[in-house]
């Protein structure tokens, strides 16, 4: 799960590691009171969507006066922000962080992940701050100090040195960035994070560290026990229909193509997206039904995909081991006629009762098309959608 | 042979009264698996169609000699049932639970390195020596005994998909191994290819692999390095987008780390056979094997 910029550094705050005053803004007039109250020049205007890039892409500015705040929010509330981290199409802005300007003397890098090979959690530090980290790392990866620290024995005093060395810091800073190391790393355990990282971390003139940007990634996993967090989540930067088919516990996330397609397994949905696309169609989305699908899920997960303009084809893929095939087929025949399905499904079903399986659909009386393999499968869709 | 499990292993299985745990493990026993025990703490004494249910595992091995664990408890309680089967002295742990917070496993699997114990999963379909044991939730019919072939797999339903495209081409497999869709997993690719490696029945390789990580070039970096075997490789999602999380918590491309396009070109490097076309697995391993 993301959240936004200034929620991050809320919990910054909570967890003691100093970031910038800032005041959210929805508003022209908020920013513009935002600026007003910081009393700083400048201010920066930060859009808040769950995007990196934002700096690159016109989502960060610098404002002189209040009516300046103003005027930049103006033209950033409503408008599309289009990222390297987002689809093609951008996120529409919906808020602003107003933050006071700072005396700035140097950017620097700093991150905590877990090494999912080592199951170690790993502290990543950089004087390199404020760039692409993947870039640094690929060409001058010995600018990057990485400490491994043992999640049985947790973090230990050598462990922030370490990083704080590798900075170069000033030893007026040095204290409180050790101080900051050891307080994000308890957020990170605490909340069950994926990822804290800072991009940049600066060094003021006046030798404070403060959290310039903020970004916390958080386990999905774990959220069961962190209702905090989960309440922390935005339904505006999710897609409405991969919010309603996590509530049917469904695993859908919607893509570009148009031929919809529904499978029991991830891994096997993955591969059924490959095939799509290697017979010369595009995928409109990866639904994984799970390993228990019944009727009810199928409907839904019709629902779901049929809700998707762009859909003219659907494949739907099921290997039946634990789920017997002809129960599978009466659920789509009942699915089907209860959507009111108005575009051909392909169907390629294995294992338990496949004969029976395929008769039930056969006698549907729907525009449901047997596939006797997955190329065969992926060939008939394609043939429908082009 | 094979690797892992076979017909002496003793299986018991935690969360057994719950529906998934009673089901599989009925559907393990009925496999031929010499499932000994359950276990479910405050249902010691009870019984599930004749397997007598404890209320530890410490329990469960000393009245039973249960050598291997299959593990379906719920996510929150289950890093603290692999470390109890662990304590308890089990040389296996199978974890089928999926959802289980990567902290934990991170726990775990840091905890069970000090250990004689090896840990499958989790979020994984378990272990199948075809004919002889199978601890898991895979279907048992699709599978064809005696080898030659080994499968590992970070996947489920594709895992069977790979089997039954196996079977049907008339190749048997040793044993087939589902090591789980996230991110910290217990015994990874390299763990099964090295043992696998040393099976004399094991003639051949299939690993299946998808996005997230590196554990794959990891594995064709040891492939290429230690295997005689011919093996067929495959990778689901060429067509995934970065930074969401298909399905399982573990394939997710990060930045530029994990595509499909890197690990296959690995795995082309080391000499493996790589599969572009899933519809098609089948028929490439009849030609290579």
């Amino acid at each position: 799960m993301n959240i936004h910029e200034y929620q991050a550094k809320e919990l910054f705050a909570g967890y003691g590691v100093p970031v910038p005053r800032g005041v959210v803004a929805f508003s022209p007039d908020e920013a513009f009171f935002a600026a007003k109250q910081l009393a700083t020049t400048p201010v920066v205007v930060k859009a808040q969507i769950h995007a990196g890039g934002r700096g690159k892409a016109g989502g960060v500015k610098l404002a002189h006066s209040p009516e300046e705040a103003r005027d930049l929010a103006q033209s950033m509330l409503g408008a599309k922000l289009v990222t390297r981290q987002t689809m093609p199409s951008g996120k529409t802005v919906h808020k602003l962080l107003v933050e006071e300007g700072l005396p700035i003397d140097r950017e620097l890098y700093f991150s905590i992940i877990p090494d999912r090979a080592t199951a170690k959690i790993v502290i990543m530090a950089s004087t390199e701050g404020g760039m692409d980290i993947e870039e640094v790392a690929e060409k001058t990866p010995e600018k990057i100090v990485r400490v491994s620290v043992d999640p049985l024995l947790g973090i230990m005093p050598h462990h922030c040195r370490r990083a704080a060395f590798a900075l170069n810091l000033p030893s007026r800073a040095f204290k409180p960035f050790t101080k900051m190391v050891s307080d994000l790393y308890r957020l990170f355990v605490e909340k069950d994070c994926s990822l804290v990282e800072i991009n940049p971390l600066v060094l003021t003139t006046d030798e404070r560290v403060l959290a310039l940007d903020a970004k916390i990634n958080f386990d999905d996993n774990a959220l069961f026990r962190h209702k905090d967090i989960a309440g922390l989540s935005d339904p505006e930067e999710e897609d409405p229909l991969e919010v309603e088919a996590s509530a049917h516990n469904l695993n859908y996330i919607k893509m570009d193509g148009n031929v919809g397609n529904m499978v029991n397994g991830a891994g096997l949905a993955m591969a059924t997206m490959d095939i799509i696309k290697q017979a010369g169609a595009e995928p409109a989305n990866f639904l994984d039904v799970g390993g228990g699908a019944n009727a009810e899920t199928v409907e839904n997960g019709f629902r779901i995909i049929l809700s998707d303009k762009n859909v003219k084809g659907i494949l739907i893929n099921i290997f039946g081991g634990i789920l017997r095939c002809d129960v599978l087929a009466s659920g789509v025949v009942k699915a089907a006629k209860k959507v009111g399905l108005n575009v051909p499904v392909v169907v390629r079903m294995e294992g338990t009762n496949v004969e029976e399986g395929r008769r039930i659909l056969a006698e549907s009386g729907l525009n449901l098309i047997n596939a006797k393999d997955l190329t065969d499968a992926a060939k008939k869709v394609s043939e429908i959608v082009n | 042979m094979s690797i892992f499990v076979n017909k002496d292993t003793k299986l018991l299985v935690q969360g057994i009264t719950g529906r998934e745990g009673r089901f599989h493990a009925l559907a393990c026993r009925e496999y031929g698996t010499n499932v000994v025990a359950g276990v479910t703490p405050g249902k010691g004494g009870q019984d599930v169609e004749g397997i007598p249910v404890f209320d530890s595992v410490a329990e469960a091995v000393e009245k039973t000699g249960a050598d291997a664990s299959l593990v379906f408890v719920p996510p929150p309680f289950a890093a603290d049932a692999i470390c109890e089967a662990a304590d308890a002295g089990v040389a296996l742990v199978v974890a089928i639970t999926e959802g289980i917070p990567v902290l934990d496993m991170m726990r775990v699997k840091n905890y069970l390195a000090k250990k004689p114990v090896r840990l499958i999963g989790p979020n994984c379909p378990g272990i199948i020596t075809p004919g002889e044991c199978k601890a898991g939730i895979m279907p048992g019919f699709i599978h064809k005994p005696g080898g030659p072939v080994g499968v590992v797999s970070r996947s489920g339903t594709l895992t069977y998909e790979v089997v039954d495209q196996l079977t049907k081409a008339g190749l048997g497999q040793t044993t087939c191994i589902g090591i789980g869709g996230d991110p910290v997993n217990g015994t990874n690719f390299i763990d099964c290819i090295d043992a696998f490696n040393k099976d004399p029945d094991t003639q051949a390789l299939v690993m299946v692999g998808e996005i997230g990580g590196n554990a794959e070039e990891d594995a064709a970096a040891f492939i290429q390095a230690n295997v005689k075997k011919p093996v067929v490789g495959f990778v689901a999602g060429l067509t995934a987008p970065p930074g969401r999380r298909m399905g399982h918590a573990g394939a997710i491309i990060s930045g530029s780390s994990g595509t499909a396009q890197a690990k296959v070109s690995a795995m082309k490097a080391a000499g493996i056979h790589v599969c572009e076309n899933l519809g098609e697995l089948g028929a490439l391993c009849k030609k290579v094997f």
